[in-house]
């Protein structure tokens, strides 16, 4: 996929908490199609990271490409990058449209509402046109059979799979999952790793924070393997976990396979 | 003849009384509603001084408060109305009880939208920026909404004791239920007739008010667990 247009760009991001630099100087690509699993130990910064490219952490130093686009930003008085520009985050935004652990679908709305809101009120799509197009995603994920339910009344594995939907109603240039399953309960994990395989087998362009190490090797094309907010290793999934370079990559794959 | 022919005259009250209690709740709303943003983590002075307005105010008396607050406001006025030579003004103590009533109950509405709006998970709302909504859209479709549900049962309290509170603005001059009720009683000499009559009016206030805000309640909590008041 060497060829095909770079989706998303990432350029030498820095994130400092206090007195904690927890991001030190990251670098990330997407070219359309990609599937890019970013794993690491807890505390080496990915969560982050991905946060950082939605601009939902403000890092310190950085440069954010959508699909050609520059987001811009401007310093504030703690030396965080803002967006200059709200109306172009918000646009960029509805192009990286994010799948969260806690789900976080919006509690006093079903699963269909969940899924129109944004595409109606951001996308501009008229009302019929937005259920239309959330029956179709919701169909995809296989809950269409739950869209009148309202999140409480649903499984975690279910809950997923609609704010799987509600990002794929967004019709996104990339989509951003920060560890979609480590919430599951572990029966439930299966099924929404079904969905995202099926996703990225339909080329879908994905970057995804997780655990699961078989589904960063069956499934991503790129692995980046954060240590201690650097980039310790990276490359095409396959050979990097099949044959790690680094001493911490090796300890870190002994370690998570058991 | 019943309660002496003055039946009307407390019904007529009745109306002040209800038009004031509703017009404050409305003022302490948008009282509460700005205490409560300014004491969202955003900005450092805006919450010093949504703190100072939150403990001044729940801290002294309301019948204090109002007369503080009413004498106060009318040597302020007249003070400048003799600068800037206007001539005496008179404060309609209608208005005034308004004003008063809604500035002393938005400082507790504040802590009330408060706490409403921080039971709201912050997932919600990041998933709201996350997917472009715009900050207005966030509070109006995420917040405010699931706010309502968390905040009925604060909210009902406050309403309760604002709309008995309406008494103390016959203190200032307004021509309330009680105020007619106290002419009536002097009147007649039957102080406790009239007095058990308005207290019966309130309870009948207070009683139809619940029944109406556990129907919001009902409404506002479709798909999620009811917050008991």
């Amino acid at each position: 996929m060497q060829d095909a247009p770079e989706k998303l760009r990432a350029d030498n991001i820095r994130k400092r908490f206090g007195a904690v630099e927890v991001l030190k100087g990251i670098s990330l690509s997407a070219r359309a199609g990609d599937v890019t699993a970013m794993i690491g130990a807890s505390g080496s910064g990915k969560s982050t990271m991905l946060r950082c490219l939605n601009l939902l952490e403000r890092p310190n130093e950085g440069r954010i490409i959508v699909a050609g686009e520059e987001l811009k930003l401007t310093p504030n008085t703690s030396g965080e990058l803002m967006a200059s520009d709200p109306k172009q985050l918000q646009r960029i935004r509805a192009r990286l449209s994010m799948v969260f652990q806690q789900f976080n679908l919006w509690a006093h709305m079903t699963a269909l509402e969940n899924v129109i809101e944004a595409p109606i009120r951001v996308l501009g799509l008229s009302r019929p046109d937005a259920v239309a197009r959330a029956e179709r995603y919701l169909e995809r994920v296989g809950v269409a059979h739950r869209k009148a339910a309202y999140p409480a009344h649903m499984s975690g594995g279910e809950q997923q799979r609609v704010a799987i939907a509600r990002a794929l109603a967004m019709e996104p240039e990339v989509m951003l999952f920060d560890e979609p399953t480590s919430a599951l309960d572990p029966e439930l994990v299966g099924e929404v790793l079904r969905v995202m395989r099926s996703l990225a087998e339909e080329g879908r362009t994905m970057i995804v924070v997780t655990h699961e190490m078989s589904f960063a090797r069956e499934v991503a094309n790129k692995v980046v393997f954060l240590h201690g907010g650097l980039i310790e290793e990276q490359g095409v999934a396959r050979e990097v976990l099949s044959n790690p370079q680094t001493e911490r990559l090796k300890g870190f794959l002994a370690r998570t396979l058991g | 003849m019943i309660l002496h022919g003055y039946l009307p005259a407390i019904v007529g009250g009745l109306k002040s009384t209800l038009s004031v209690a509703a017009l404050s709740l409305l003022v302490a709303c948008v009282f509460g509603l700005l205490g409560a943003a300014a004491k969202l983590p955003e900005s450092r002075v805006a919450h010093w001084i949504a703190d100072i307005y939150t403990t001044l105010i729940r801290g002294v008396p309301e019948l204090l408060l109002m007369l503080l607050l009413f004498y106060g406001g009318q040597i302020t006025i007249n003070n400048l109305a003799d600068r800037q030579g206007w001539g005496y003004i008179d404060i309609n103590p209608f208005m005034a009880g308004v004003l008063v009533l809604g500035f002393i109950f938005g400082a507790y509405l504040t802590e009330t939208f408060r706490a409403a709006i921080l039971a709201i998970p912050r997932g919600q709302i990041e998933a709201g920026h996350a997917y472009g909504l715009r900050p207005l859209q966030v509070f109006s479709r995420i917040v405010l909404p699931q706010m309502i549900r968390h905040a009925i049962p604060g909210f009902a309290n406050n309403w309760l004791i604002m709309v008995k509170a309406t008494a103390l603005v016959s203190i200032i001059g307004l021509d309330d239920m009680v105020h007619r009720a106290s002419l009536a009683a002097s009147a007649t000499r039957e102080p406790f007739t009239f007095y058990a009559t308005i207290a019966v009016i309130y309870l009948a206030i207070t009683t139809v008010s619940l029944v109406g805000l556990h129907l919001v309640q009902k409404r506002y909590s479709l798909g999620v667990r009811k917050v008991d008041f």
